[in-house]
C-alpha cells in the first residue's frame, strides 16, 4: 500500500490518510482482515504525527472501514463491496455534475462534452 | 496513570521577567514542542522541571509525582538533553560517560556504544574538542543510554544542520514507538516541530499563549491575503496580527470560518505555518 502525504495541499493530512486507506480498500489493494501499520510505526514512516495518524484511524474506524482490537492492531473490516461501489458512483455522478454545469457555463454543447469525454476516457 | 508530566500555574519570577502561571499536560506516548521566541520562558520552565532552579509557585508533576520531593526517583527515569555544556571539558569521550553511568540504575552500555557509532563520535576526543553538533550528539547519546521513560530537550536542535536534525526527528520517532514514553522539546525551530510533534504549548513573555494538539492549531489558524480596502474595524478585529504594505495585507487570524463566511472570494486563505503563528503573535497589530 502507498501513502502519499501533501504538505501543500489544503486537504487536512489525517484526511489524506483516509481518503488513500479507503481507496486501497476499494481497490481491492487491502483485503478484509489484513493488519494495517500500528500508528506509531505509520506516524513514523510518513513523518507526521502520532496524533495525525490516530486520528485517521479513528475515522476510518467510525465509517465501518476498519476495526481495532485493543493490544493487537487495527484490521481492515469485511466490507460490502456493492456498497462501497455505489458510494463511488454517486461521487462520480457529482463531479460529472459539476462538469456539465462547467460546460453551461461557456455554452458547450452535450455533443462537444461526449466528444471529450470519448477521447479523455481513451487516453488516461 | 497516562499523564507523563503535569504543570500547574507554574510561576517563576525574575527581575524584568515573570514565568507566569503556565500550565500544560502531556500524556504518555506523545511529543511535545515548546515554541516561543528568545527569552520566552522555554529555558527557564524546562529548568524549572528539572529543579534546576527554584520555583515561585505552581506545582510540576512528572509520572505523577511532585518533581522536588521524587526527584531522585523521576531523574532515573528521565533522558535530560541541555543546550549548554554539562560536562567535564578535559575528559574524553569514554571517561565522561564512566563518570555518569554509575548514576543510573539503568544505564546500558550497549545502547550508548550503538549510539556512539551511530553518530560517529570520537571515543578517545576530549570533551572539549568537540563541535557544537558533536557535544550535542554526545549529549544525546547520553541522555537516551538508560532507558529513560521521558525525554526533556533544551533546544537540542539549534546550531545543527538540517541532516543531523532530520536523523534526530527519526530517533524520537523510534522512540515514541513505544507508547509509554513521552518526548518533551523546546526549539525556535519550528520546521522539526511541524511534522513530529502532537501538542504545541507556544510560550511568549513567560505566558501560555496556547497549549493544544498541533492537528487543531494548524485548522485554526490560517494566513489571509487580499487587498487593503477590505478591512474596516470588523474584519480587523478577527485578525492576530496584520502586515500591510502598499499592494495588500497579509495576516494571521484563528477565525479561519468566520474569515471565511465574511469574506469567502475576496481573500486568500492558506495554512498557517507555527513560524507564522509565532511571528505574528510576537509582534502583534505593530
Amino acid at each position: 500500500m502507498n501513502i502519499i502525504i501533501s504538505n501543500a495541499s489544503k486537504e487536512p493530512i489525517y484526511e489524506q490518510i483516509t481518503r488513500q486507506i479507503k481507496d486501497n480498500i476499494i481497490n481491492g489493494i487491502l483485503y478484509q482482515g489484513e493488519l494495517l501499520p500500528s500508528i506509531r510505526s505509520l506516524a513514523k514512516e510518513l513523518k507526521i504525527s502520532v496524533i495525525t495518524t490516530k486520528r485517521a484511524y479513528e475515522e476510518l474506524e467510525r465509517e465501518g472501514f476498519i476495526e481495532t482490537v485493543p493490544g493487537k492492531g487495527s484490521y481492515v473490516s469485511a466490507q460490502n463491496k456493492e456498497f462501497l461501489k455505489e458510494k463511488k458512483i454517486k461521487s462520480i455522478e457529482e463531479k460529472l455534475s459539476q462538469a456539465i454545469e462547467d460546460s453551461r457555463l461557456i455554452g458547450l454543447t452535450k455533443e462537444e462534452l461526449k466528444e471529450m469525454l470519448d477521447i479523455l476516457y481513451d487516453n488516461i | 496513570m497516562d499523564t507523563i508530566l503535569e504543570i500547574k500555574d507554574l510561576t517563576k519570577i525574575y527581575k524584568g521577567f515573570k514565568l507566569d502561571k503556565v500550565s500544560l499536560k502531556l500524556s504518555k506516548g506523545y511529543i511535545m514542542g515548546l515554541i516561543g521566541p528568545n527569552g520566552a520562558g522555554k529555558s527557564t520552565t524546562i529548568k524549572l522541571i528539572m529543579n534546576l532552579i527554584r520555583k515561585n509557585s505552581g506545582d510540576i508533576k512528572i509520572f505523577g509525582m511532585d518533581n522536588i520531593e521524587n526527584e531522585r526517583e523521576i531523574k532515573q527515569r528521565i533522558g535530560f538533553v541541555y543546550d549548554e555544556n554539562c560536562f567535564y571539558e578535559d575528559l574524553t569521550v569514554m571517561e565522561m560517560k564512566r563518570v555518569i553511568a554509575p548514576f543510573y540504575k539503568q544505564w546500558d552500555n550497549k545502547v550508548f556504544d550503538k549510539y556512539i557509532s551511530k553518530f560517529e563520535l570520537p571515543k578517545n576526543k576530549k570533551i572539549k574538542q568537540l563541535s557544537k553538533g558533536m557535544r550535542m550528539k554526545y549529549s544525546l547519546a547520553i541522555a537516551l543510554s538508560h532507558n529513560a521513560e521521558f525525554i526533556i530537550m533544551d533546544e537540542p536542535t539549534s546550531g545543527l544542520d538540517p541532516v543531523f536534525r532530520s536523523e534526530m526527528l527519526d530517533i524520537l520517532y523510534s522512540l515514541i514507538q513505544d507508547e509509554n514514553k513521552g518526548i518533551l522539546f523546546s526549539t525556535h525551530i519550528t520546521t522539526d516541530l511541524q511534522k513530529a510533534a502532537d501538542y504545541i504549548t507556544f510560550l511568549n513573555s513567560g505566558k501560555v499563549v496556547f497549549s493544544d494538539d498541533k492537528d487543531s492549531i494548524i485548522e485554526n489558524y490560517s494566513i489571509i491575503k487580499g487587498n487593503n480596502g477590505i478591512l474596516d474595524k470588523a474584519i480587523r478585529d478577527k485578525f492576530i496580527g496584520i502586515n500591510e504594505n502598499a499592494f495588500g495585507f497579509e495576516g494571521l487570524t484563528n477565525n479561519t470560518e468566520d474569515i471565511r463566511k465574511l469574506l469567502k472570494d475576496k481573500v486568500l486563505i492558506e495554512r498557517a505555518s507555527l513560524d507564522d503563528i509565532m511571528v505574528y503573535t510576537v509582534r502583534g497589530n505593530e
